[in-house]
């Protein structure tokens, strides 16, 4: 029913085919275990003794705890032990602690006050599961229930109750910021010069990663003082860092065995179900199963976060965007979990794979009362590129466009500058555009047919003025402050051609770990290499409103040679758009020779065959 | 807790078992006897990955209480090969890609050689709803209904 | 009362890596007495491939065939550091690990085969097939197996290597967003082919057409497994999939599989793929990961399609029959849009 085929003939130029292993359909190494019910995931251990540990969970959104009683839970048949929030050692942490990055703000049981439907504040560990169950249901909670905020936008009024104390304004802090800004080039400018503006909101609700084996963890005592733990985690030292840190066990004593798991998806990140099968074992000294079942997998594992976006594009009547501001809202849920880092990698995606020369967003990560969220396939991209994607369709329409035309009209190409200052290389959204369209014989014109990717830079990699502000400081918003959009008026300018250096790879750390480059294709190491030039400074303190228009003569794209000053040119009025001529490969001033870099070469040059 | 002896075959060996009241067929499998190939997917009855063969039939072994095979014969994923020599439908999962991260397959092999033994020349909708109670999060479904054909013709073949 | 067709695109591209860097995956390859290679990491597969893909890198580093490769994962006490497998990072940090590991242990036995063969090691390659030779000069050859052996028990030499990949860590500007996210992007464009019953609201996919760009093809086969699922899982997302049916409320949240809907084989929808390959610059032998981004494209697309099939903008997702219904309502009817 379904085909695929390999399009080798695009960019052939850049690839060097008949490798031995690599591009060959070799089978997989774990497929036998698979069809023999013999790949052995976390819970394909067996243990004598195996002691099953369930949770007591909150039924309220918020709710504070007044008092637990848990004396009918303890005299149940095959309860072992009762877990509170006072046995776990370092009972508060966010899981991006381990990189520095983030605030503590998530307990592994709650002792005071439950911030949303399902969060833990003790546990039960019985001979049977059925057991657990039973005695958990035994113990009885005492709630004060508190008001509670559901709504991201709702959240973040002043007087919105605050649903994790650790960050009172219901919002992540990133530097002085209540929220993530992007400003790039001059937005208001732009708009004002624009034939159309078009304004869209877009909601993705939260989805369940769902995979077929739901989140769990066996932990045992192992002979030499050490617990062993099989997981299904998908960050095998996450979860073991993690542990440390909670229990307060030293590193060394946790052997994490793991890295087969039945499905992931991005919710086998959280490493929830690991310190809790280990306390589990710490408490008895016997094994300790924790495991969610489905129902917990679907409402209390945490799931992709909603997000909410605002867009709003300037167009000119050509259909090239001028400006496009986004306004995000990602719903964290009632803790951090890895929200924070998917603002900052959503922000850095923006404004989605187009040279759009005005770009500004403020993007929030904020706290709601519900199950966290964390990271689900395409974490921090999917909700933005939905938004996006479905808005390009909208200023299609708004200015009598096909919609495949404007998406190649405005992509970014090799050496476009993009909105947060870094060169684009190693581009295809246009050819994946043209393939497409030619596939489903849905027709393009032949501007867009013979449009490419290599045809970038020059002006386009020019970096604006842009117009900055300083709205939306941590704790301004309580006093009802600031707006949540990004402001009409800037309070500050920073200079046209402002940029900081990309960040490359650090090189092989011994000269054996360097191959030689044709086997393949390829340079790794060689000379410590310089970091990559900043964007040509350019004396042009005007932003321009015609936006980015096609060079009339090619200039090869800039990477990460040092560029050529160009001299400064008139701004130009609004053309009809022109495809530039095809510019071909990079051509060499010198012919190839082992071991030397060329000007303009990068250090690392994969499967790409020079003429 | 009472507990009562349970003797059923399980891939042609004779199996004894105490069993408590209760239990539930994917437990005493995996952990009573040992066979560790029937997963534990939702103990809902919902995706399947539990299916075992209990006389031939699918059936979905976290709903079977433990007590109702006393003298069944139970076939599991882990029993398809004939020793070393690999069920076609096993061969044509891996060859066909059929499988990623593997937790269905078990459920998903046994509701195939069910509809097999019973219908050597399906077509792809039979295939399709014989498989319809095991749910797959990773390939889309289509390499698995591609390498039930597959293998049924392959079948068909030596047979001749 | 009809049944409207509606084609809808959509284009993307996705960053590769941890945004921002800074997570590092280590990996450690060694031969075995008689010259197999352990790969040893703690990179986790989570079914995407990920020990199929780095056997397959570390055989073609180390010039030997892959049936003599084996990797080995994940323990704590064995496996090196790997930061986990998500972000779209497996393939390019683990990727490029093993080549470092691997170079470095293919060094050490083209240094031993050199010093039993009595030539340079610049002078020797390998033939993939398990043996080493002299360049030009095939007959003057030695096997991998031989190698290992005089290596480890003559010689006193390792065969052996080890490797890190990392992007170290950046930050972003709280002013400008200034960052440096990833260094290389995938890239997809999808049209979506459906059909809306403005009775009942429901939306039914029929065809699908795309191109994805991913680097290299590593293996093709684990590139289609990745591309036709990941569709699938874009179609159940686009039309299917919440635990918050009336998000922001929390009420009627699925408990189990009867109420969190997915698509089943019934509702396959024909793909129809074409790879595109450009390189990434620092990826292993180019291969970007298509593993994240294979979902992405279909969910706007399908909006768009429904938008041309019956005039209905579906912004939010899921997009529900009463969704679609609710939106007919508000319009009078189905107004379709101009056919492709």
């Amino acid at each position: 029913m379904s085909s695929i085929e390999f399009r080798k003939d695009l960019f052939a130029d850049e690839r060097v085919e008949g490798l031995k292993e690599i591009g060959k359909p070799t089978i997989r190494q774990d497929i036998l275990g698979h069809v023999t019910g013999r790949t052995p995931y976390y819970d394909d251990h067996l243990f004598d003794g195996l002691l099953h540990m369930r949770c007591v969970r909150s039924p309220h959104h918020h709710a504070r705890i007044r008092s637990v009683d848990t004396s009918a839970a303890e005299r149940m048949a095959g309860v072992r032990r009762i877990v509170r929030p006072s046995d776990v050692p370092h009972n508060l942490n966010t899981l991006l602690s381990l990189i520095n990055f983030g605030r503590d703000d998530e307990p592994l049981l709650q002792p005071k006050k439950a911030s949303y439907r399902g969060e833990p504040i003790l546990a039960v560990i019985a001979d049977t599961e059925h057991q657990a169950r039973a005695a958990a249901a035994a113990v009885r909670v005492d709630w004060e229930v508190l008001p509670h905020v559901l709504d991201v936008e709702e959240a973040l009024q002043p007087n919105a109750p605050t649903v994790n104390e650790v960050f009172p304004d219901n919002t992540f802090e990133y530097g002085p910021y209540d929220h993530q800004k992007l400003r790039f080039g001059d937005v208001e400018t732009a708009f004002a010069a624009s034939y159309r503006i078009v304004e869209g909101r877009y909601q993705m609700s939260p989805i369940e990663q769902a995979p077929i084996e739901t989140c769990g963890a066996i932990a045992a005592p192992e002979t030499n003082d050490r617990y062993v733990c099989h997981t299904s985690t998908q960050a095998l030292f996450f979860s073991l860092g993690t542990t440390a840190k909670l229990l307060g066990i030293d590193s060394s004593r946790l052997h994490f065995i793991g890295g087969t798991v039945g499905g992931g998806f991005g919710g086998k990140v959280d490493s929830i179900v690991e310190p809790m099968a280990v306390l589990g074992a710490v408490l008895t000294g016997r094994p300790v199963k924790f495991m969610w079942d489905r129902e917990e997998e679907m409402q209390v594992g945490a799931p992709r976060g909603a997000e909410r976006w605002y867009i709003k594009d300037g167009v000119a009547q050509d259909g090239r965007i001028l400006a496009r501001q986004f306004t995000g809202f990602f719903d964290s849920g009632a803790y951090t979990r890895l929200s924070s880092y998917a603002i900052v990698k959503g922000v850095g995606h923006l404004p989605g794979p187009y040279s759009i020369p005005n770009v500004s967003a403020n993007v929030y990560c904020v706290f709601t009362n519900r199950t966290p969220a964390t990271a689900m396939r395409g974490f921090g991209i999917t909700g933005v590129d939905f938004a996006i994607e479905c808005h390009m369709d909208k200023v299609a329409e708004a200015v009598g466009i096909d919609p495949i035309e404007l998406r190649i009209l405005n992509a970014y190409r090799d050496g476009d500058m993009k909105a947060h200052r870094r060169l684009a290389k190693n581009t295809a959204l246009i050819e994946c555009c043209q393939v497409a369209a030619a596939k489903a014989r849905w027709p393009i014109g032949a501007g867009s047919s013979s449009a490419s990717s290599l045809a970038g830079g020059g002006e386009r990699a020019l970096i604006p003025e842009t117009v900055t502000d300083t709205e939306g400081r941590v704790g301004e918003r309580r006093q009802g402050r600031t707006a949540t959009a990004p402001p009409r008026k800037g309070t500050g300018r920073v200079a046209a051609g402002t940029a900081g250096k990309a960040v490359v790879a650090a090189p092989p750390q011994r000269p054996d770990m360097v191959g030689d480059p044709e086997r393949f294709g390829r340079k790794m190491g060689g000379p410590v290499p310089s970091q990559p030039a900043p964007a040509p400074m350019i004396a042009q303190p005007q932003p321009r409103p015609g936006g980015p228009s096609l060079p009339a003569a090619f200039t090869p794209p800039t990477g990460f040679a040092p560029a050529q000053p160009q001299p400064p040119s008139a701004p130009q009025p609004p053309t009809a758009p022109q495809s530039a001529p095809d510019a071909g490969p990079y051509q060499p001033d010198q012919p190839f020779q082992r071991g030397v870099i060329r000007p303009g070469a990068s250090r690392f040059v994969s499967g790409i065959r020079r003429r | 807790m009472a507990k009562t002896p349970v003797r059923f075959t399980l891939n042609g060996s004779e199996i004894a078992v105490f069993v408590d009241g209760g239990a539930n067929l994917l437990d005493v499998l995996r952990r009573g006897v040992g066979d560790l190939s029937p997963k534990i997917g939702c103990m809902q009855g919902t995706c399947g990955s539990c299916t075992v063969l209990i006389d031939g039939a699918p059936h979905l072994s976290c709903l079977t209480l433990a007590e109702a095979i006393e003298g069944r014969a139970v076939a599991t994923a882990g029993g398809l090969a004939q020793g070393p020599n690999l069920h076609p439908l096993q061969r044509a999962f891996i060859e066909g890609f059929a499988a990623q991260c593997g937790y269905c397959t078990s459920g998903m092999l046994l509701a195939a050689k069910a509809l097999l033994d019973t219908n050597a020349s399906p077509s792809r909708d039979q295939v399709i709803e014989a498989i319809s109670g095991n749910l797959c999060r990773c390939t889309g479904y289509e390499p698995i209904i591609d390498a039930v054909l597959t293998a049924a013709a392959g079948m068909r073949k030596e047979a001749v | 009362m009809a049944v409207h067709q509606g084609r809808g695109f959509a284009c993307i591209n996705y960053p590769i890596g941890m945004n921002l860097g800074g997570d590092p995956s280590q990996a450690l390859v060694h031969s075995t007495p008689d010259g197999r290679f352990m790969v040893t990491l703690s990179a986790i597969d989570l079914g995407q491939g990920m020990k199929s893909v780095a056997r397959q890198i570390a055989a073609e580093t180390l010039g030997v065939p892959v049936a003599h490769v084996y990797v080995d994962t994940a323990d704590s006490d064995t496996g090196p550091h790997d930061m986990g497998s998500f972000a779209s990072r497996g393939t390019h940090r683990v990727g490029n690990a093993v080549i470092r590991a691997a170079t470095e242990a293919r060094q050490q036995m083209l240094e031993a085969a050199a010093e039993e063969l009595e030539v340079n090691a610049s002078d020797l390659d390998t033939d993939g097939k398990g043996n080493i030779h002299v360049k030009g000069a095939p007959g003057r050859s030695i096997s991998v197996a031989d190698t290992a052996i005089a290596a480890q028990f003559k010689q006193g030499r390792t065969l052996s290597g080890r490797g890190i990949f990392l992007i170290p860590p950046s930050g972003a500007d709280p002013d400008t967003g200034e960052m440096t996210p990833v260094t290389c992007f995938a890239h997809a464009a999808l049209i979506v082919d459906l059909e809306v019953d403005d009775e009942t609201g429901v939306v039914t996919v029929k065809a699908i057409n795309s191109a994805y760009e991913v680097g290299r093809a590593l293996n093709p086969k684990l590139v289609e497994q990745q591309l036709i699922g990941g569709a699938w899982m874009g179609v159940s997302h686009a039309l299917y999939e919440t635990t918050e049916p009336y998000y922001p409320a929390r009420d009627h949240g699925p408990l189990d599989f009867n109420t969190y809907l997915m698509p089943g084989p019934a509702e396959v929808v024909p793909h129809d793929i074409a790879v595109l390959e450009r390189p990434a610059e620092d990826a292993p032998y180019g291969g970007k990961g298509p593993g994240e981004m294979c979902a992405n494209p279909v969910l706007p697309a399908i909006a768009n399609a429904v938008y041309n099939a019956v005039g209905v903008r579906c912004d939010s997702l899921p997009i529900t029959p009463e969704m679609v219904l609710r939106g007919l309502r508000a319009n009078g009817g189905a107004r379709p849009q101009a056919r492709r």
